[in-house]
This record gives structure tokens, sequence and C-alpha cells, in this order.
């Protein structure tokens, strides 16, 4: 569905140049239910933004059922259904002229404007709602009205580009339902922009994308996998001393201790024939609580990128 | 319940049906951006109103207070003299056109802002075809306003037959063109409204100030006549005087062939920067 081959943006400006996505390829089968997981900036919302021809890629090719996005622009805009990371609705209009508008955009007939729009609206729960005035609705309405819209045009690719961004755990939990909900009766094609762990880890595959590159691709349960080594994170009274001496036996561990006020977590220092009970032994310290755990997709993106995902502040220039 | 959800489901299968023409899409996508634009200005009832009472202040205090003083002496132009509020009357009308037109720009830039310019920008139709959408809403809300105000000529003592009122509306059409062109042209590349309201006040205002809307341009200093000849609304207002009054001051020829080259640059210009905006 989705086939990128070398893909490269690099934004010319008085200060020289940034490369905002650096030699990038990567392929969605039909179907298939694709992450790119990654911080702001990372260079998702550009990859995006040449996939739906707004953007020009300066090298490389993309292709969506098979066709140039450079060369048939509207052939492939028709196919994708988008929900932007900002709202997009007109919210001087109501719910339905926001359909109604988007189906003549994409060429609907009437017919199938109406049954398709109030179907819609049906399921995303906005059925009573769609006479008013899309400013009197909350942050999770209007993302649910922008699904929507989506899939009005009934595309056959979906893109979510980072579709839970500054919603409350309860919207997103019902937007979540709602695209799961899609994609059981639809099978539709979805490629995902996040940095919400647990969102690409319900996906069938991530790739983790920092400062514009690819540094991993995979299944989430492979992506897991390959960080063979458990994590371990312990409590101590005195864990600057406990973190001192961990270096000092462990070097490899430099760099890879995360501290929280008095707790210490860490991957097991890999190469080395030594399970976590005996490292705790040999603790010349007293440890008040340890634990120990498959690593998650938190630990594989800080495996690749050297850098946490969590608390990432949005930033301006990245938005579409 | 259940088979109609089951055949609705299916009908958002998607499916690779082959586009309609390029044209269709193009056509049918003006037609909704300008509903949507007109939609918009109906539903907005304070700037509507708000829009309605400014050209009234003009009229009645500006005009009231200056025309005991224009008017003992009249003002003279081919086909006849005219009293202050008469003469006024034209450019007010188009001053009505040209401030509501030169909002759509604003509504470009606040559309960037609020983010619907996205929503337009992937639908499959052509850049040329958003900014026709645009321009042509723009300059239809511009002539509802200024039809608004023409409505008022019987309080002015004009008297001008349905083939001139028809004629004041054509006019107003190719100003509303004209100034809307303007505005999406300065609107296109910027992402702030206030920013755009700061520099359209550097643009309207001259325009206006120029066009011989206010005062008649026979006695200006060098460098002020000059400017107004290279005004385009000048040309829109005598045309429009003209219409309602008969008194004009420019061949009708030099009035259209002016105005239309001006639309005609500003709308091409218009379309082509927003071809080449990211």
């Amino acid at each position: 569905m989705i086939e990128a081959q070398h893909l490269s943006k690099i934004y010319k400006g008085r200060k020289g140049s940034r490369t905002a996505v650096d030699d990038i390829s990567f392929s969605v089968g039909e179907g298939e239910f694709f992450s790119f997981l990654g911080p702001n900036g990372a260079g998702k919302t550009t990859t995006i933004q040449m996939m739906v021809a707004l953007l020009r890629p300066t090298k490389g090719t993309i292709k969506i059922d098979s066709l140039d996005v450079v060369t048939s622009p509207h052939e492939v805009r028709q196919r994708i259904g988008i929900i932007f990371q900002d709202p997009s609705l007109d919210d001087r209009l109501t719910a339905w002229e926001n359909l109604e508008f988007h189906g003549r955009l994409y060429g609907i007939d009437a017919v199938s404007r109406r049954i398709r729009g109030k179907f819609l609206l049906e399921v995303m729960g906005l059925g009573d709602r769609r006479d008013d005035l899309v400013r009197t609705f909350s942050g999770g309405m209007k993302r649910r009205l922008e699904i929507a819209r989506g899939l009005l045009h009934a595309p056959r690719l979906l893109i979510l580009d980072e579709p839970t961004l500054g919603l409350d755990p309860h919207s997103r939990r019902s937007v979540w339902e709602h695209i799961h909900r899609v994609r059981k009766e639809v099978g539709m094609t979805v490629f995902l922009t996040t940095h919400y762990l647990e969102e690409a880890d319900s996906s069938d595959r991530v790739a983790i994308i920092n400062a514009g590159k690819i540094v991993a691709e995979g299944t989430p349960d492979r992506l897991k996998k390959d960080l063979s080594s458990e994590r371990l994170t312990l409590e101590a009274g005195q864990p600057e001393d406990v973190m001192k001496y961990l270096l000092g036996t462990y070097p490899k561990l430099s760099g890879r201790i995360k501290k929280e006020e008095q707790s210490l977590s860490f991957p097991m220092p890999s190469g080395e024939s030594l399970s976590p009970w005996d490292l705790l032994r040999a603790l010349p310290f007293p440890i008040r609580e340890a634990s120990v755990r498959r690593p998650n997709l938190d630990d594989v993106f800080i495996h690749y990128t050297g850098s946490e995902l969590k608390g990432q502040t949005a930033e301006k220039g990245e938005h579409l | 319940m259940t088979d109609e959800k089951n055949v609705s489901w299916s009908v958002l299968v998607g499916r690779s049906r082959p586009l309609a023409p390029p044209l269709t899409r193009d056509l049918m996508g003006i037609y909704t951006l300008w509903q949507r634009d007109v939609i918009r200005l109906w539903r907005d009832r304070i700037r509507l109103v708000g829009s309605f009472i400014q050209p009234l202040l003009f009229l009645f205090i500006l005009g009231g207070g200056l025309s005991p003083r224009m008017g003992a002496m009249g003002v003279t132009g081919s086909g006849g003299t005219l009293g202050y509020q008469g003469f006024l009357f034209p450019g007010i009308v188009a001053m009505s056109v040209l401030f509501t037109a030169s909002f759509a720009g604003v509504a470009i830039v606040w559309d960037r802002e609020v983010g619907f310019l996205k929503e337009v920008l992937v639908a499959p139709l052509s850049r040329t075809a958003v900014v026709t959408g645009k321009i042509l809403g723009g300059a239809t809300n511009s002539v509802v306003q200024g039809g608004l105000i023409l409505l008022l000529f019987p309080l002015f003592h004009l008297h001008p037959s349905p083939g001139r009122i028809l004629m004041a509306f054509l006019v107003m059409i190719l100003i509303g063109l004209t100034q809307t062109s303007v505005g999406i042209l300065l609107g296109v590349r910027m992402t702030s409204s206030q920013g755009f309201m700061v520099l359209m006040n550097f643009v309207i205002l001259p325009l206006f100030f120029l066009s011989g809307a206010l005062y008649p341009l026979d006695r200006l200093p060098p460098w002020l006549a000059v400017a107004s000849r290279v005004d385009p609304l000048t040309y829109g207002v005598d045309l429009l005087r003209r219409a309602l009054t008969g008194v004009h001051f420019h061949s009708m020829l030099t009035d259209l062939v002016s105005l239309g080259l001006f639309m005609g640059t500003m709308a091409t210009l218009s379309v082509v920067l927003f071809n080449k905006t990211d």
C-alpha cells in the first residue's frame, strides 16, 4: 500500500539547510497497521506531508497503491483519509456541513454523502449533534468528527498523525476504540505516527524514527525480543552510592541507569553470565525492593535513540 | 438495524474509483468553497451588521458634516454637478465593497491558523480551484455588503434607472474581485491574522483615500494625482459614480481597461503565488 524508497526532505533556509527526513525506506502492506514512533521533530509529519503531496521529496520516491505521489497527487489523495495532528475542522460550520463539504471536495455523489455521513456520525456517537456548530464540541468530539470526515470518501489508507495529542485519557480511549472498530470492520490500512508507546504497541509493525532516520523496524514483539536483557529496578537508601558502585563494577551500564528519587532501573549488563539475583547479592548496600521485568517499547526506544520519549513538548515547526 | 449497519460498513470499504475529470472536480471544489464562505458570512451576524454600520457613519456623520461646506460649490465633473453627499455616496458603496473584499485575505490566513486550509489542500483538487473559490466567495460577500448600502440611494436623492443599478452591481463585482485578489495575494504567505490586519491597513486606507471616494481628484498636488491614477479603486469609484449619478471624471474605456487589467493581474498573481506556497 505504501512504498517509500530512499525518501529525503531537506529544507533550505537562509541559515543553511536542515534535513528533516534522511534517506528512509519502508513499505506497508495492504490492511497492515504500521506505526512511526519517534519524538517531535523526528520527521514523522514531514513524511506524511510527502505522502499526501503537500511537500515534494528532495530525493527518493513514495508510492501509494502503486501510484507515484509526485506524478499522480490527486489519485493518491483520493485513496487517503488523513487525521491531522492539529484540528482542521471549520468550527463555524455544523458537523454535517463539515462532512458534506468534505464529500464534495472528494467528488462523492449526493446519495453516498448522505448515507455514509449519517452512518459515520452514528458510529462516532455524534448522531444527535449533526446540526450543531462544531465550535460547541469538546476536543474528543471534534477528533471523532475528523475521523468520520476522513473516512467519508472510503479511503484505502487511513493516516493518523498523532491522533490523540492533547486529548484527555477518556477521550483518547474512546478515539482508539473507534479506530480499532473501523479497522476491524473495514480492514483498512493504517499509518500512525505517535510518541505514545502504548499506541504503537497495538500496531502490526513499528518503525522507530529519530532525527529523520529509521533506526529500527519490526513487530513490537520482535523489537522487544531483540533487547533480550531484562530490566532490573531497585530501591535503595543511598541510590547515589549504589549507582557509583554499579558503574564501577559494570562499565557497560554507563549512561543507561535511570534514576528516579530512590529507585534505579537499568538493563542487565549484556555479555556476562550474570543473573539479576547474582547482581543483587553482590551489592554491598541494603536494598529495599527489587523487581525484574521484560523490556517494553520504551526500553527499545531508549536503546535505539539514547533518549526518552516521555515529556516531549510540541514543537511548532513540525506541525502540518 | 444490524443489517443496515453491515451494509453501511461495506460502503466504506475503499475502492479505487476512477477520479472525475479535473475540470469537474475543480468546479465542484470552487462551488463548495464559495458556498462555505457565503454561509460563514450569513452566520456571522455581528460582522454583517458591523460592516453595515461603518459606511453609515461615513455617509451621515462625515458626509453630513462636510456637505454644508463642500455642497455650497457642489462637485462638478463630466455629466453634471453633485451635492457632497450625492458625490460621497458611490464612494462609500465602493468602500464597503473594498473593506469586505479585503477581509477575504484575512479569511485565508485564518483558515491557515485554525487548520481548515490543510483539509482543503489535501483534497484532490487544484490549488487554482482553491484560490478561485476563495476569490469568488470573498467577492460575493463584498457585493452583498456593498449592495446593502447601495439600496439606500433614495435617501440621497439619486434616481438611477434599473439598468444603471445593474451596472453598479457589475462594477461592484469588478471591485470585489480585484480587492479580494489583493487580499489573498497578501494573505497567502502570512501565518498570523493580526499581522495581516496591520499590513492591510497600510494597503486599504491609501487605496481608499486616493480613489476619489471622499473628495474630487481634480485639484490634487501632482504627487497625489499620480498616486491616484495608479489606484485601481479610482476607476472603480468613477464607474460607480457614473452608474449611480451620471457624473464621472474619466472615460468609461479608461475605467474599464484599468480596472480589468488590474483585476486580471492581481487574480493571476494570487493564483501563481498560492500554487508556489507549501
